[in-house]
């Protein structure tokens, strides 16, 4: 994801950022996680789980923002967020000579 | 001979999350008993999530706080609190409720229970629990239909949804349950659906924070019965169809929200009066009538 536009401040702005868990014997594959994360991070594997459900895999993990979408949707307990390093706002802008999203 | 026993994951060396870090729910949940009996892409775990994380949010004392649930899929819901919570007969969640409420003045009590087992069986009691303006929270999830005893029609199901015993569609009218609770006298109704998930958990913290008789309906979706039946595909295509027709309009007048099947559903916060409980209106009444004869009941 990118900024469409480069706010003035943005040297001086943290972005949050989150790790995912996924306790993956819990999960049963509902797909709630994946279809509602709104920085799409998370994948449906083609793997199994030992009940035989498909589980959701963390494909973006810089992407993720701790927004505990996924942590409050999931209805398995399955899914939960801790709070990792924050990040540099200045990484989503668009560099010079880049084209705007 | 001597087998030792290794564990199914481990012989199919499927990786499993770090043992070191917990859910940060686990303190609310008795996290033996998991994973639930409640089907995939079934929204109760989610309204369960959104009640722990309204109860987080509402800052009561969770040995202060007391859950109770009916029969039913909802019915489970007690059973995987680690709160004092109990699992009662078949309809009689809120008198055991409304006894818990008050026997123990200190107490706060919530009712989690399905549609079948609030509305249907216990429509009676949850009737006049709400005219007495009775100190509790009830959380009333409903999927439209009996789901645990195989999809049968209830008194939730719209009209002209397939049911095992309306096999060619419901012809019964439907409950409209926020204008059964506000003409009943209850002093806090919402309607939310399983997928706006912040705004229930707001609105059960309030619920639980508000004095007298405060009622939530959750609609919720119901993979295996419901949807199946009724050819709507999964669980999750139920919570994109509440995505897409949901109506968020507070304070709408609650004659008007009449769910028709596959239709329009209208949630929002639609009723929040203040009315004196019904400890309240006993001790001030009879303190008045009786005087210095009265002594007000303190608790256990």
């Amino acid at each position: 994801m990118k900024y469409w536009r480069v706010p003035l401040d943005i040297d001086t702005v943290q972005i949050p950022h989150g790790v995912v868990h996924i306790d993956i014997d819990l999960c049963k594959g509902c797909a709630f996680c994946e279809e509602y994360c709104p920085r799409d991070v998370l994948a449906m594997s083609d793997a199994f789980n030992r009940k035989g459900y498909h589980y959701p895999e963390v494909v973006k993990s810089g992407e993720c923002v701790n927004c505990g979408l996924c942590e409050a949707i999931c209805p398995e307990f399955a899914i939960f967020c801790t709070e990792g390093e924050p990040g540099p706002a200045a990484a989503w802008a668009v560099q010079p000579g880049e084209e705007a999203p | 001979m001597n087998v030792t026993e290794q564990p199914f994951s481990q012989s199919l060396e499927i990786p499993s999350t770090e043992e070191s870090l917990k859910h940060p729910m686990e303190d609310y949940l008795r996290i033996e008993r998991f994973p639930h009996i409640w089907c995939a892409t079934c929204g109760l775990g989610t309204v369960l999530t959104a009640f722990i994380t309204g109860l987080q949010k509402s800052e009561l004392d969770p040995d202060k706080v007391s859950v109770v649930s009916g029969i039913g899929c909802t019915g489970r819901s007690a059973g995987y609190l680690r709160l004092d919570s109990f699992h009662s007969t078949h309809g009689r969640a809120v008198p055991f409720a409304t006894g818990l409420a008050l026997g123990n003045p200190e107490l706060k009590v919530a009712v989690i229970s399905g549609d079948g087992d609030l509305i249907a069986i216990g429509g009676n009691h949850f009737i006049h629990t709400a005219r007495r303006n009775i100190d509790m929270t009830v959380i009333c999830v409903n999927n439209f239909n009996y789901a645990m005893t195989g999809g049968q029609a209830g008194p939730t199901t719209p009209l002209t949804a397939n049911a095992s015993t309306a096999p060619y569609g419901c012809y019964e009218y439907p409950f409209n349950l926020p204008y059964l609770a506000e003409s009943s006298g209850a002093v806090y109704v919402a309607r939310w659906t399983a997928l706006h998930i912040r705004r229930l958990a707001n609105a059960i913290c309030e619920a639980l924070l508000k004095p007298g008789f405060s009622f939530i309906e959750v609609i919720c979706p119901c993979s295996t019965l419901y949807a199946r039946r009724n050819r709507l595909g999964s669980g999750l295509d139920l919570m994109k169809h509440y995505h897409d027709q949901a109506i968020i309009r507070h304070g709408a007048d609650t004659s008007e929200l009449q769910i028709d099947f596959q239709k329009e559903i209208i949630v929002g916060k639609f009723v929040d009066i203040e009315k004196p409980t019904f400890a309240r209106k006993r001790d001030d009444y009879l303190s008045e009538r009786l005087g210095k004869d009265y002594v007000p009941y303190k608790g256990p």
